[in-house]
């Protein structure tokens, strides 16, 4: 993710070495310790042992957060690759595998999270089993998608593993069929960001209609593709905004100009979208209308301070932007999720335990610590001349 | 889809992003919500009612709120006592209580009596300075969300009853039943390590041997009737059109007499003016339960202000326009791959051995 590209240099991946028990990595390691022992509560006692779950709020942070907002984040790999591979932009090539790394990691733990959350996980292969299908059924298709696509990057990111290990022949073979990978690795999460937005039109009259509509698939879509964008901005900004390190100024004024593409179309969409279905009267004294504002403003907001060109040359008002975008982002999913929605035979009320909240915390903090590792040991980042300055990058970039 | 053309100049850029984005935003939009439901190509068409669906009529002025149903329903389904938090003080303390008190549908209550109270709680079946009963039980939708949102076929509907029912050894857990439920029926155990889903399952299994829904079968006023939904529903006509005043015959148990044997029902003079309202008759689709009350139905916390189609038309309408036969995902595939293929040639980094 932190990908310190020199888009002029010839491309070649390096470890960047250094010690791995860092302070970062000990306090996420703590942070993981923790989460691991509330879900061995979980196990034992059953999910009201440790969340605020009810008949009235059944998915809690753990499904809105750690899945629908997890997933998202993971989607740097998919817009690198949709850019790099199928827009044929080689300048991109030295970002992809850091954000297929992460894509990795952030899939690959929203299906951890499935599996915490699952009351019958013991079942959770059902649904790979043809005989249990149920075709209709929207949560079918996230499923099978999510599972596909995180073993397509694990092939996608397993040269990276490959060149480690010197297993050169797997890796030209592999190398000659990538390109059926990285095809699906476009389509998978093209249908499954939709499909999570597809998944709570079922709830009809629970959603309040500031978010209920047709096309939230479309809405999920284009928040997947803003949110890769804007996490690779980020994090690329961050870390040039912390050490000093010459910035990639042309790829993030392209990457920037397209974060404002998408957001325009999102705002665009979502005026018309409320005008069509004559609800934006709710956005004004409606239920959570503050919610819808927030989301909104932070939009707005990210995507004005990129109107001005020279603002997309500079890494604070960059930083700024793709923060407030990722914002606005997490904020619709959770707007969408949890907040704009109320249980139809009520009263019932949610608001995460201290627990649930620590287990979100542990999923995140086991993503950095995977993230530490991974960079530290393999062939991920983008080398660079200096290999000191990166290693210690990447360090204090977590801290 | 979010990605812009390369040849738009910088300059002109922003202002045809706006214009381009705003146009086809404005068309997609209009197409897709604009449309009515029935032109709507988004919208699959709604499910008829099974041949042979049978249910429940509930009328709440006939409850006395004696909640045999609820015990019965305990019984025959060997589900545990609910005691809720409120009622441990004087209920035997946790985790021992001596009554069941169920205050609303859960994982251990399949079937529930709730009241309704307003001002001084005088009068029956009055909205002002009154109270009534509604029953809460799953009201077997024709096209359930619960059916339609299970990924792993553990939520069904029989072709031929209608019944809706639940089988924990397919099921993973997920709770989108109980999130999409537009009643509120479905019910997970938080509080167990191998918690299940629980929903009422009109007692299919008594059915099968010729005998009554335990709550039908105990109830002593035939304030909750079974029959055949069409028979139900002809049934809540002509209670609906019943004045005060009027002397009217009501049945108990099967509405035709045959399952669990006839029964004499009473004959008794109508006190409350019925709501013209037939709660499940149209509420998203039509439900095989029905209920008939005096007072208003919002009152008695039953969502009132749903579509007449149910909500998996709409969800099913999208998918299976994006996915159908999966040409679509097939045909994008195809595009990608070639691309793919194309493009990565281009791509010495993937075709050269490094470090």
């Amino acid at each position: 993710m932190a990908s310190h590209a020199h888009a002029h240099q010839p491309p070649a991946h390096q470890p960047v070495g250094g010690r791995l028990l860092t302070l970062p990595f000990l306090v996420c390691s703590v942070l993981v310790v923790i989460a691991a022992f509330i879900l061995a509560q979980r196990y034992g006692h059953g999910l009201g042992a440790v969340t605020n779950l009810s008949d009235g709020y059944p998915w809690g942070i753990w499904v809105a957060i750690d899945v629908v907002i997890g997933s998202a984040f993971g989607c740097a790999g998919y817009v690198m690759a949709l850019l790099c591979y199928i827009l044929n932009k080689g300048e991109y090539h030295p970002m992809v595998r850091p954000a297929v790394m992460a894509s990795l990691f952030g899939y690959g733990l929203a299906g951890a999270a499935v599996l915490i959350d699952l009351g019958r996980y013991w079942h959770f292969y059902h649904l790979m089993m043809p005989w249990y299908a149920q075709p209709n059924s929207v949560m079918l298709e996230v499923g099978l998608c999510v599972a596909t696509y995180t073993l397509v990057l694990v092939v996608e990111f397993a040269p990276a593993f490959l060149e480690r290990f010197g297993v050169e022949g797997l890796r030209r073979k592999l190398n000659r069929v990538l390109w059926v990978f990285i095809a699906l690795g476009v389509l998978l999460p093209t249908m499954h960001q939709s499909s999570l937005g597809t998944m709570m039109v079922i709830v009809g009259h629970k959603l309040s209609p500031l978010w209920q509509t047709q096309l939230l698939p479309v809405f999920f879509l284009l928040t997947a593709v803003l949110m890769g964008f804007a996490i690779v901005v980020w994090e690329s900004v961050m870390a040039s905004l912390n050490f000093r390190r010459p910035m990639e100024t042309p790829v993030l004024r392209k990457l920037a100009r397209l974060m404002l593409v998408v957001a325009l179309v999102f705002v665009a969409l979502r005026i018309v979208d409320l005008l069509v279905r004559g609800q934006l009267g709710q956005a004004f004294g409606g239920p959570q209308a503050g919610w819808f504002w927030v989301e909104t403003v932070l939009m707005v907001g990210g995507l004005v301070l990129l109107i001005p060109k020279a603002n997309r040359g500079r890494s604070r008002a960059l930083f700024l932007s793709s923060s407030m975008l990722l914002a606005a982002g997490i904020l619709y999913r959770l707007n969408v999720y949890l907040i704009g929605f109320t249980p139809s035979v009520g009263p019932w009320h949610y608001f995460p335990s201290v627990k649930e909240i620590m287990v979100t915390v542990g999923v995140f903090a086991l993503e950095i610590a995977l993230y530490l590792v991974f960079v530290k040991k393999l062939p991920v980042l983008h080398a660079i001349e200096d290999h000191a300055t990166t290693s210690h990058a990447v360090q204090a970039k977590h801290g | 889809m979010a990605t812009p053309k390369k040849t738009v100049s910088r300059r002109g850029f922003l202002r045809n992003a706006v214009k381009g984005t705003a146009a086809a935003t404005a068309a997609a939009c209009t197409t897709v919500v604009a449309a009515p439901p029935e032109a709507n190509a988004l919208q699959r068409p709604p499910k008829p009612l099974p041949p042979d669906a049978v249910g429940l009529l509930y009328d709440s002025t006939l409850c006395i709120g004696c909640k045999a149903c609820v015990t019965a329903c305990k019984d025959v389904n060997h589900m545990p006592p609910d005691v809720g938090p409120q009622q441990q003080a004087w209920n035997g303390g946790p985790g021992n209580p001596t009554w069941d008190t169920p205050v609303e549908l859960s994982a251990k209550t399949l079937n529930v009596i709730k009241a309704y109270v307003h001002g001084t709680g005088a009068t029956k079946d009055s909205a002002e300075n009154g109270f009534a009963f509604i029953k809460r039980q799953c009201l077997h939708c024709a096209d359930p969300s619960c059916v339609s949102v299970c990924p792993v076929s553990a939520m069904t509907k029989d072709p031929q009853s209608g019944i809706v029912s639940h089988n924990p050894d397919a099921c993973i857990g997920c709770r989108y039943c109980v999130l999409s439920c537009p009643f509120g029926v479905p019910k997970y155990d938080y509080n167990d390590a191998f918690g299940e889903i629980k929903k009422c399952q009109l007692c299919k299994q008594r059915l099968a041997q010729n005998e009554l829904p335990g709550c039908a079968d105990v109830c002593p006023t035939g304030a909750t009737l079974f029959g055949r939904s069409d028979e139900l529903l002809k049934e809540a006509k002509r209670r609906t059109a019943l004045k005060p005043g009027e002397y009217a015959h009501y049945p108990r148990g099967d509405i035709a007499g045959k399952v669990g044997g006839a029964r004499s029902g009473h004959e008794k003079l109508v006190e409350a003016t019925y709501q013209t309202h037939i709660y499940g008759e149209k509420e998203l689709g039509g439900t095989q339960c029905l209920a008939v009350s005096a007072v208003p139905f919002d009152k008695l916390n039953l969502p009132t202000k749903v579509p007449e189609t149910g909500y998996p038309t709409l969800s099913e309408g999208i998918q299976h326009t994006l996915y159908a036969g999966m040409i679509g995902p097939a045909v994008v595939f195809g595009g990608l791959a070639y691309l793919a293929h194309r493009n990565t040639k281009d791509h010495p980094a993937e075709n050269q051995s490094e470090q």
